[in-house]
């Protein structure tokens, strides 16, 4: 049994697993899988409004794939994802988009990225003037309005 | 029952507080109800590090899915373009991107030079002095001088070009094709109270910096040191009429949700192009059945959105991402008539810095360019901070079976009825809109971006509510005469989007706030007979 507002563990397992398969870890970029302890940590704590469609998209995958998605092999788990994204409709998007936002806050991606850990304000950032001298040819044409009458 | 005032305005958004602090020095009792509250800018999405994520939940802009109680529900499954909206002190100017463009002179003037719709009432000479008062009072930032656009004085410089703006400056210049700085109410400086700005790069929902001009931090304050009342978290239901069909008050909610009567010998309507006509048609009575004001049965008809044509496309240089407001630079050079394009009219293009990598990440997602698997960080690396977008802004013809009218189902949580609307893209705006993405992908192209992507139109881009009550000299082609009063009603009074008779190709803000400028002039140059 779960809570109107929480995932049952076989959901919170086939989360989990598709995690995994849409963002995996990579010893390349020395960032985690969307499928990391803390990453699955922040989803379930900020599912929020989204609760019932990421809830509506687990269901979905599950009935794609007819058993728990740790228990296919290989090939039949990436066929039921490739169906799940071609399917699934606005609830696998919200899946997808609630994990991405969790994933693209986790201080290890985000340093992966070489983007600064904290939040835009106070600090802001610094934009360069850029050339100016580009306006030149636009400013060296005559005035174009067209007239009211 | 309350006691009475002189002056009631319904809605502290862009065009109820420019009135409001118009009217003021009349010294009348003016009392400004809104549906919601005060904003507090400690709470703002770029205070935290979960900024990006509320852009989807409590910041969105759709009223639909922020849900907020300050918002009212809006129907619109029968539209290809959503509705979005701001509801609070400030209205949208606390959620819109800034952009400050002006209706051009020949926008007033489109069944004289094309043939199409109709004339506005009024010239753009007659709001030029509003215009230039309201760039004083909002905080303008920009560069005088554009060769296409009209005439415009900005206290301030222009934002800086920043990453992005050099690469469209030089695509633009290849093509030979005019592009110039945007006006934009983000302070450059330090400005009446506001600190410049920081780039925080997530304007659009709300500036926690207060760089950029929302009306809660520029006309609100001045109005109300001036004596001008607000109450907010007041829902207005509806305007009643007296025996001489002149309005005599409003009813609303408070903020316990108890039923209280405004008695008013002006009421000023600045709910803008969904929420004025939702009020007006949710006024029934005997005198009024179809409608307050709508003996034209025009009330609802004609909304103009501006469908937005979007392509975007990834260039090798790194582009300013988040960090940096999001627009910068506009071009006209598609703005007027050319009839061997095609269509008739034209749009501006606005164009766009970049997004934040959660943005990125959920839109490349989408549009199938971020792969599942093990090649996404490879492709994510490629497009975040990469991106460089440009819209076009193309000027919708008012058609009357686009409209505004009550949900027979849907209410909002006081019971009100809540807005339908029906609206379907003309074959004239379709063709502007391929136009658009053709020239933005030839811009693209130009500036050497690949993986290029389009929203046609943007989806959840109806920004700009325009033309649902509009001012016209006939009563009986519109809603309120060429100084904003109701043909039908002499002390009502509408100062916002919905009076537009046409769209333009421009972010409409400059020009709502202008007429509410030039409506509350005309009223104080009116004052011994304003009911005549």
């Amino acid at each position: 049994m779960s809570a109107p507002n929480e995932l049952t563990s076989a959901q919170r397992d086939d989360l989990r697993i598709v995690a995994a398969m849409i963002v995996p870890a990579s010893d390349e970029y020395k960032v985690p899988g969307a499928d990391d302890p803390a990453i699955q940590a922040d989803m379930l704590a900020t599912l929020g409004r989204d609760t019932a469609l990421v809830r509506e998209a687990l269901d979905h995958l599950a009935r794609l794939s007819g058993k728990p998605l740790a228990d296919l092999d290989p090939v039949r788990r990436d066929a039921v994802a490739q169906e799940f994204r071609a399917s699934g409709g606005a609830a696998a998007a919200t899946l997808v988009r609630v994990m991405l936002q969790c994933y693209y806050r986790d201080d290890r991606v985000l340093r992966s990225l070489g983007l600064e850990l904290r939040a835009p304000f106070p600090q802001g950032y610094t934009l360069e003037q850029g050339d100016w001298s580009l306006l030149d040819p636009v400013k060296a044409k005559p005035p174009n309005l067209r007239r009211a009458t | 029952m309350n006691d009475p005032v002189d002056v009631l305005i319904i809605g502290a958004g862009a065009s109820g507080a420019a009135v409001a602090w118009s009217l003021a020095d009349t010294k009348m009792h003016i009392l400004c109800l809104d549906q919601g509250g005060w904003m507090n800018s400690s709470e703002y999405p770029s205070t935290g590090r979960d900024w990006e994520a509320k852009f989807y939940g409590d910041w969105s802009t759709s009223p639909n899915i922020r849900g907020r109680p300050e918002d009212y529900p809006i129907n619109d499954d029968n539209s290809p373009i959503k509705v979005v909206n701001f509801n609070g002190v400030g209205g949208s100017t606390v959620m819109y991107t800034a952009h400050w463009p002006r209706l051009h002179p020949s926008d007033f003037k489109v069944k004289t030079l094309d043939g199409v719709a109709d004339d506005w009432p009024i010239d753009y000479d007659a709001l030029t002095p509003f215009f230039e008062e309201n760039d004083r009072m909002m905080g303008v930032s920009g560069l005088s001088g554009d060769p296409r656009s009209p005439l415009t004085r900005p206290p301030m410089p222009p934002q800086p070009l920043g990453l992005s703006g050099p690469l469209i400056g030089k695509a633009m210049n290849k093509l030979g094709w005019h592009w110039w700085p945007s006006d934009t109410t983000v302070a450059t400086m330090d400005y009446e109270g506001r600190a410049r700005c920081i780039n925080l790069g997530h304007c659009t929902p709300a500036c926690a910096q207060g760089a950029k001009a929302s009306t809660d931090i520029t006309y609100w304050p001045h109005a109300i040191r001036a004596g001008v009342e607000l109450k907010t978290h007041c829902r207005v239901r509806e305007i009643l009429t007296n025996e001489h069909g002149m309005a005599s008050g409003v009813v609303y909610y408070d903020k316990d949700g108890v039923e209280q009567f405004q008695p008013a010998e002006v009421v000023i309507i600045a709910c803008n192009g969904v929420g004025t006509p939702r009020l007006l048609l949710n006024s029934v009575s005997g005198r009024f059945p179809n409608g307050l004001a709508n003996s034209s049965g025009l009330v609802g008809k004609n909304l103009m959105f501006h469908p937005y044509a979007q392509i975007y496309g990834f260039v090798k240089e790194p582009t300013d991402s988040n960090r940096a407001p999001p627009t910068c630079l506009w071009s006209k050079e598609f703005y007027d008539t050319d009839l061997s394009r095609g269509f008739v009219r034209g749009y501006g293009i606005q164009f766009g810095r970049g997004a934040g990598p959660v943005f990125e990440a959920v839109a490349s997602e989408q549009k199938g360019i971020l792969p599942w698997g093990a090649d996404h960080h490879r492709v994510f690396r490629k497009l975040n901070g990469h991106r460089l977008g440009v819209s076009a802004i193309c000027e919708d013809l008012p058609e009357e079976h686009n409209r505004v009218t009550l949900d027979p189902v849907l209410k909002d949580s006081h019971g009100i009825p809540a807005p339908k609307i029906d609206y379907t893209i003309s074959e004239n705006s379709r063709k502007m809109m391929a136009h658009g993405l053709a020239r933005g992908k030839e811009i693209l192209e130009a500036a050497g971006a690949t993986d290029l992507c389009i929203n046609d139109p943007i989806p959840w881009g109806g920004w700009h509510l325009l033309g649902t009550a509009r001012m016209g000299t006939d009563p009986a082609r519109s809603v309120v005469n060429e100084w904003g009063r109701s043909h039908d009603v002499k002390n009502l009074f509408i100062v916002d989007g919905s009076v537009f008779v046409t769209s333009g190709g421009v972010n409409p803000t400059s020009t709502i706030q202008a007429i509410a400028l030039y409506v509350a002039d005309q009223m104080k140059q009116r004052l011994a007979n304003l009911f005549d």
